[in-house]
């Protein structure tokens, strides 16, 4: 089971309080772009708003921390920390601090 | 009993007013989606209790949101929650992906960016969000940078209509300072298979068969910021407004002039006559007299605000050339707020009733045609867009 914590945006868009958790299918490492894809899977409404519908690209004003590091510019198939995938830690979805 | 419902988009969430036939005494009901842009909201004429919203954030994106309710409840099209978690999505909530397969078009990948070079088209917003006359699951989209999308199954699913970016000028379009957006879509009661729309900074564009194909109406358009100012494309429309009962009549707000056309858009003319500015954003026309129109005179396209400090809308009853400033219960010193394209609207009610929102957070309605003016609300975020629906 992997522990998600969303920006209080998305958990109001996606109607959740406090951590989403999910079951990754797969037998391989748990990776973030599998961890996206379990989440958007069970909520559609999310698809888009963290990473471009057709690119899947990031959106930029968005990071991805676990483990207190900074794991935004690793690729989206290496292996999430196993305190992740033992769901010891959650994954953190980070909105930037900015704007007005 | 009669009522009228006020949809107001902000800067950081929608809020609707509502009230009885009398406008006097109004309930607000927000902030929902708070927190985020509200480009525009509107109601279905077909199903008034249908609403959808463009909720907006430069962190997330875009949502589309749609109320069953009159704005009770929203949910996000498409992207209810699947009930067993591993499935593939089902839904394609909120997807808006430019169309540059060969079989519906020829593919158009860029337009001209601020520098003269060639830009790809990267979706950013809906700007606005214009429901059939007849459908409430039908609902066109125009989004920035530049293009008309379409739904028909209540926003789960959007296309594009690419034959309104392919039909030859789309390479020569430029992003103005406020991007490059379609902000007006305008549907022919008359003919299905007509639509207006505008885009800032390329011009107004008309379809007559359904979207299939389209071209530029600009003809009598006159931009001193275009090399050529009287060129096929490039003018920055700021707003175009027509009156139901006369649909090929049309008034426009462009970046300076206001304008009309009686022929479809096929010509225009200038009828700013004796207005102080004619640069301005939103325009409007009284809901039971075709020639009336409204206007909110800005100063300058580098300053945005009312003319020395007084808030003033202008009102021609000749359909252009003569305008008399409404002022009465308007701010008349000290006020330099803007009033935003897409941020005027009209009920139909016996005696007109004509609202509008600034960027100071003030929606103004006048229940008497804008002979005197009330804020409905003084301290929201700044206003986007109003737009109001009348309700039997």
């Amino acid at each position: 089971m992997i522990r998600v914590v969303l920006p209080p945006h998305l958990r109001t868009l996606a109607q959740v309080k406090g951590e989403v958790t999910l079951d990754v299918p797969g037998g391989g490492p748990v990776t973030r772009g599998a961890v996206l894809d379990a989440l958007e899977a069970r909520y559609p409404m999310l698809r888009g708003t963290i990473r471009d519908h057709v690119t899947e690209q990031r959106r930029p004003f968005l990071r991805f921390f676990a483990c207190e590091r900074d794991l935004t510019h690793e690729p989206p198939d290496a292996p999430l920390p196993d305190a992740v995938a033992s769901g010891a830690e959650p994954f953190l979805v980070i909105g930037a601090i900015a704007g007005g | 009993m009669s009522g009228v419902r006020v949809l107001v988009g902000t800067r950081k969430g929608a809020f609707i007013l509502t009230a009885d036939g009398k406008r006097q005494r109004w309930d607000v009901s927000g902030p929902h989606f708070a927190g985020w842009e509200i480009y525009h909201m509107k109601g279905s004429v077909a199903d008034p209790n249908r609403v959808y919203a463009s909720q907006t954030s430069g962190w997330f994106g875009q949502i589309i949101q749609r109320s069953c309710d009159g704005g009770k409840t929203w949910e996000a099209p498409g992207g209810g929650m699947t009930m067993e978690p591993g499935q593939m999505p089902k839904g394609e909530s909120n997807k808006f992906v430019y169309d540059a397969s060969p079989e519906t078009g020829k593919p158009l990948t860029t337009h001209q960016w601020y520098d003269g070079t060639q830009h790809p088209w990267e979706f950013k917003r809906v700007w606005h969000l214009e429901p059939s006359l007849t459908d409430p699951d039908t609902v066109y989209a125009g989004v920035e940078d530049a293009a008309l999308f379409r739904t028909s199954d209540g926003g789960k699913t959007w296309q594009e209509l690419a034959g309104l970016r392919g039909h030859g000028t789309g390479p020569k379009w430029q992003p103005g300072a406020g991007g490059m957006c379609l902000h007006t879509i305008l549907l022919d009661p008359s003919n299905p298979k007509r639509i207006y729309v505008a885009i800032s900074a390329a011009g107004a564009f008309r379809t007559d068969d359904a979207g299939k194909t389209w071209k530029p109406i600009n003809r009598g358009l006159h931009s001193q910021y275009i090399p050529d100012p009287n060129a096929e494309v490039g003018h920055c429309v700021h707003r175009i407004a027509r009156h139901s009962s006369r649909p090929n009549v049309l008034f426009m707000q462009k970046h300076w002039d206001v304008l009309r056309s009686d022929d479809g858009g096929d010509s225009w003319r200038e009828v700013s006559g004796n207005l102080p500015t004619d640069f301005g954003f939103v325009i409007d026309v009284h809901a039971h007299e075709p020639e009336t129109i409204y206007v909110v005179p800005i100063k300058s396209d580098s300053e945005h605000y009312p003319p020395d400090g007084k808030l003033r809308v202008y009102r021609s009853r000749s359909g252009g050339n003569e305008w008399e400033a409404l002022t009465k219960g308007l701010p008349q010193r000290d006020c330099y707020v803007n009033v935003l394209r897409d941020a005027m609207a009209v009920d139909a009610l016996d005696s007109c009733g004509v609202y509008f929102g600034t960027t100071g957070g003030q929606v103004y309605g006048s229940t008497d045609g804008g002979d005197s003016w009330a804020p409905i609300v003084r301290d929201l975020p700044a206003v986007l867009s109003v737009e109001v629906q009348t309700l039997a």
